[in-house]
């Protein structure tokens, strides 16, 4: 089935067109040293049939792929830069016609996305959904690019998202959301976060978290790069998401290595993976764990068993840590006497804060990909304590792979989880934003575009309940 | 891609003007070497088709157009003839027509009500319609860039009066005021009363004022003269000779490389600097970066309150060096610079006041790593107001400026500008106390004498505004309990 794509945003087209690279990059590329002995070719172009699908159309000639895409942007730079690589490239490029820009950018300013352009911009957008929508013979849902600091990400993307929402009520929305810095990026983005946060909310079906903070960190430490560009960050950010969006089936343990061939595919890749992974209306925040990541240098000396991957994953999960390095091994999960609501205390006036820093989800989706993948044991995923108490057991943890290696990595796995990691990042720009907010700066500029100030209230009081609603699992 | 239009009234201001255009076009002579009339050139510049009797606009198109004559968006306005006239018969008279001229003959006499009530009053038809045939010619106008003085009348009388009439006629288009103000031994006496009835004008009705001191500019070419060597005659050149070290067309306030070729008059380097600041604050909007800023939002990130819209700024590098192998201290050297007393391009200390936001804006050779690193070192040496502890905004422009590998432009909004305005009040109230000069204003039609009361108290507002913010540096302050969820 496919997915209809929204790159929002000048960090949404970036992704974007980073993201879809690599997915064709993945399908196309055969890596001789571990295709001959594992995935049969029948697999394969299964494998890349399916992310053609899913993502390109082909046009007439059917030899250049397009992606299944629209471009939106209220300013020209970022598209007809995203454009020109994506041509680089030679073997994808952008449906014509796909693109919406007006001359004058939002300004950093959510009213001005929310309330100007996004009324303005909704008719032709929609029209162009529409177009590539029924492109598809099979169609699944909507993957939207953006970010929660800058204007047109967030206020034109939260304005598009519930547009869509009325438009197409009963498809699938996952928003990807970039997660600015803690400083420096915008002065103004924890007032633009929150407003967009509390309007996805609303409408979107899920949303993944990708922290810039965390990601520079893995550019860092795992990369090994000195001096770090946004497209490194976008790398690694395409290479979260795609190793979820790639091809998968449902994993069946226990069998032999030939037992793929006959495991179901994943079809509706976006409403199964909302349906596990968002079971719960209060509960929407994802984010994206994997191991290993590291630089193609390093990757060729480095072997890994299934066994050391699924540990430190696991320890990466409960101890909340965006990366295989500096793991806190001393988290456990406490032993059941432990009676649940304990977990966490908040004094008046302090930030609501954890006991065991245990982190505690509502559901995890685990998805496996590599040699070998039969071989590998996952007993300590399915353990229902790592889940809060109301979750059914059983149906907490999904669990997808592919026996295709992806991206070069002989063997990877990622975790997309909905779990309390939010709370952190979450609290921070709450408590940045309100100590703005009480002071009562900036909002004049929010005003101008006929923003009320009980707007403000509302999705302070909508981020909270998120909040409370995720420390209180 | 959105146009600007550059006002530019009396001396001061077509002098910096004038520059500004040179600098322009030698920016984008260096990043544009095909001669195309891309989207860039598009934001300053026009491109027409002279061959005709009634020269049209040749459209942008698919910005595969070859460029054929450019005219710089630029409205020219001076109460007097000797300037305007320099610049129409030296070397940029090609980029101007004399459609957006405005001109007179006997000055406004360093008289601020001269300018804004007189001219201001006789020319605002013809001014207006100058200006709308300018902005007819942008496809998406976004910005005007004024540049006057304060000390005078023509700059800071009509030029006031100008930012009057587009606050008027164009709502929604950005007004951003490069205002030249004198020093404390300005030679005209009556300047402290027309900067103080300009800035009241400039309070209300811009929506960002970048305050530059002709004190702070003159150090700043005083710092890079004593870097270049001497040649023969003593006299300071900026030629590459075999001991030279800092590379041509680099300083910043340099015209090296521009179309205007002999000797460089003295006030050239001063109004370079202030030229730059233009072109390096409008670089993100014009080339590619991995993070623009647009004009937009340096308003929308550095103006926390209404009317709290004066920003500091600062340049860094001053120059750089021949020799190419830079190493990272260079450029962390840079940052520093930009946040040190002698770089501001007025005279004050961001350092020792509060700021309530900064903005860094790079280009060239930089990462956004290098950006948050130095962000990290800094922070702890500078005073962030309570609720905007992290107020950074930064911008990352791939294109540097000629003659350098990367450059900053810093702009805060700091307390530290009450002193400037401080001092300026001192000096007006010196002359106020004794009602000196007040007659040479109130003959002139249309001023009252109120007017110079609800300036100074307009002015006394803004200082006690900043004040009351800088006070609170270093206060611990009592955070009012957040919403709680039932």
């Amino acid at each position: 089935m496919s997915v209809v794509s929204l790159q929002l945003g000048q960090c949404g087209n970036q992704i974007g067109g980073e993201l879809f690279n690599l997915l064709i990059e993945d399908a196309t590329k055969l890596n001789p040293q571990f295709f001959s002995k594992s995935v049969d070719s029948k697999v394969n172009h299964e494998y890349d049939c399916e992310v053609v699908e899913r993502f390109f159309t082909r046009d007439k000639t059917g030899n250049s792929l397009n992606a299944r895409a629209v471009m939106i942007d209220m300013e020209s730079k970022a598209i007809s830069q995203t454009l020109s690589q994506a041509k680089k490239s030679g073997k994808w490029c952008y449906p014509e016609g796909q693109q919406f820009c007006q001359k004058r950018g939002s300004g950093n300013n959510w009213a001005h996305g929310f309330l100007e352009h996004g009324p303005k911009s909704w008719e032709r957008v929609l029209d162009m959904v529409q177009k590539e929508v029924e492109k598809c013979d099979r169609f699944c849902g909507f993957l939207i690019f953006m970010s929660l600091a800058g204007g047109t990400g967030s206020g034109v993307g939260a304005y598009i998202t519930g547009s869509l929402r009325d438009e197409f009520p009963h498809s699938f929305i996952l928003n990807q959301v970039v997660w600015p810095y803690g400083t420096g990026e915008v002065i103004v983005q924890n007032y633009n976060a929150i407003l967009t946060l509390s309007h996805l909310y609303r409408c979107s079906d899920g949303i993944v978290i990708l922290e810039n903070d965390k990601l520079q960190n893995i550019c860092s430490r795992l990369m090994n790069l000195k001096h770090i560009s946004f497209k490194d960050i976008n790398e690694v950010i395409s290479h979260k998401l795609a190793s979820v969006l790639q091809p998968v089936k449902l994993f069946s343990q226990g069998r032999d290595a030939g037992f793929y061939k006959h495991a179901t595919s994943v079809r509706n890749l976006l409403g199964d993976l909302i349906e596990q992974v968002c079971p719960h209306p209060e509960y929407k925040l994802m984010t994206l764990k994997n191991i290993p990541q590291m630089s193609e240098k390093s990757l060729a000396y480095s072997t890994y068993t299934w066994t050391g991957l699924l540990k430190h994953l696991r320890q990466m999960l409960i101890a909340d840590a965006s990366m295989e390095e500096g793991i806190d091994w001393e988290v456990k999960i406490p032993v059941p006497s432990n009676p649940d609501g304990e977990d966490y205390h908040q004094r008046p006036g302090e930030l609501p804060r954890l006991k065991t820093r245990f982190n505690k989800s509502i559901a995890n989706l685990l998805v496996l990909r590599g040699v070998d993948v039969h071989k590998s044991d996952l007993a300590s995923f399915t353990d229902p304590r790592l889940n809060a108490s109301w979750v059914p057991s059983g149906c907490a943890t999904t669990i997808w792979c592919h026996p295709r290696p992806f991206n070069n990595y002989e063997k990877s796995a990622t975790l997309l989880s909905n779990s309390q990691t939010p709370v952190a990042p979450l609290n921070f720009v709450v408590q940045k934003a309100w100590n703005m907010f009480t002071s009562r700066a900036y909002v004049h500029q929010y005003l101008k575009y006929g923003m009320a100030e009980d707007h403000f209230v509302d999705s302070f009081a909508a981020t909270e309940q998120i909040i409370k609603s995720y420390s209180s699992l | 891609m959105t146009q600007s239009i550059v006002v530019q009234v009396g001396q001061c201001g077509n002098q910096i003007g004038c520059r500004f255009w040179d600098l322009a076009l030698r920016e984008h002579a260096s990043t544009n070497k095909n001669g195309i009339f891309d989207e860039s050139l598009s934001s300053f510049f026009r491109n027409v088709d002279t061959r005709y009797k009634n020269p049209i606009d040749i459209p942008l198109g698919n910005s595969k157009q070859k460029i054929k004559s450019l005219k710089a968006r630029a409205v020219m306005i001076d109460m007097e003839e000797g300037v305007v006239n320099e610049i129409l018969k030296g070397p940029l008279r090609d980029v101007f027509d004399c459609q957006q001229l405005i001109t007179d003959v006997s000055g406004s006499g360093n008289n601020w009500a001269t300018g804004f009530m007189m001219y201001g009053q006789r020319y605002r038809e013809q001014i207006s319609e100058v200006i709308r045939h300018a902005a007819e010619l942008c496809d998406c106008l976004q910005c005007f860039f004024l540049i006057h003085s304060m000390g005078g009348g023509t700059g800071s009388g009509l030029g006031t009066s100008v930012l009057n009439l587009l606050a008027d006629e164009y709502t929604d288009v950005y007004r951003f005021t490069s205002a030249v103000y004198p020093s404390a031994d300005d030679d005209v006496i009556t300047s402290p009363y027309n900067s103080v009835l300009a800035m009241h004008q400039l309070t209300e009705y811009a929506d960002c004022v970048l305050p530059i001191e002709n004190q702070a500019l003159v150090d700043i070419c005083n710092k890079v003269s004593s870097a270049l060597p001497p040649t023969k005659t003593g006299k300071k050149v900026y030629h590459q000779s075999s001991q030279c070290h800092i590379k041509a067309s680099s300083a910043i306030t340099s015209s090296d490389g521009g179309v205007k070729k002999g000797p460089e008059k003295p006030f050239d380097n001063m109004n370079n600097i202030a030229a730059n600041l233009t072109l390096n604050m409008t670089s993100s909007s014009r080339f590619e970066g991995s993070l623009n800023v647009d004009l937009n939002e340096i308003t929308m990130n550095l103006v926390p309150f209404p009317k709290l819209h004066y920003l500091v700024s600062s340049q860094t590098p001053l120059y750089s060096l021949t020799d190419v192998k830079l190493p990272p201290r260079r450029l962390d050297q840079m940052f520093s610079d930009a946040f040190s007393k002698d770089h501001q391009l007025i005279k004050a200390d961001p350092k020792h006041s509060l700021y309530l936001a900064c903005a860094l804006m790079l280009r060239g050779n930089v990462e956004i790593s290098d950006i948050r690193r130095n962000i990290e070192r800094l922070k702890p040496s500078l005073h962030f107001i309570h609720w905007n502890q992290e107020g950074w905004k930064t911008g990352l422009c791939s294109v540097p400026p000629v003659g350098n590998p990367y450059s900053l432009l810093a702009l805060s909004n700091n307390t530290c500008i009450r002193h400037t305005f401080g001092e300026l009040k001192d000096r007006f109230m010196k002359l106020y106390k004794r009602k000196a000069h007040v007659h040479h204003y109130t003959h002139v039609d249309g001023m009252e004498a109120s007017q110079f009361d609800s300036s100074i108290e307009s002015l006394k507002w803004l200082i006690q505004e900043y004040e009351t913010l800088e006070a609170q540096m270093g206060r611990t302050v009592e955070d009012i309990p957040r919403l709680k969820i039932a």
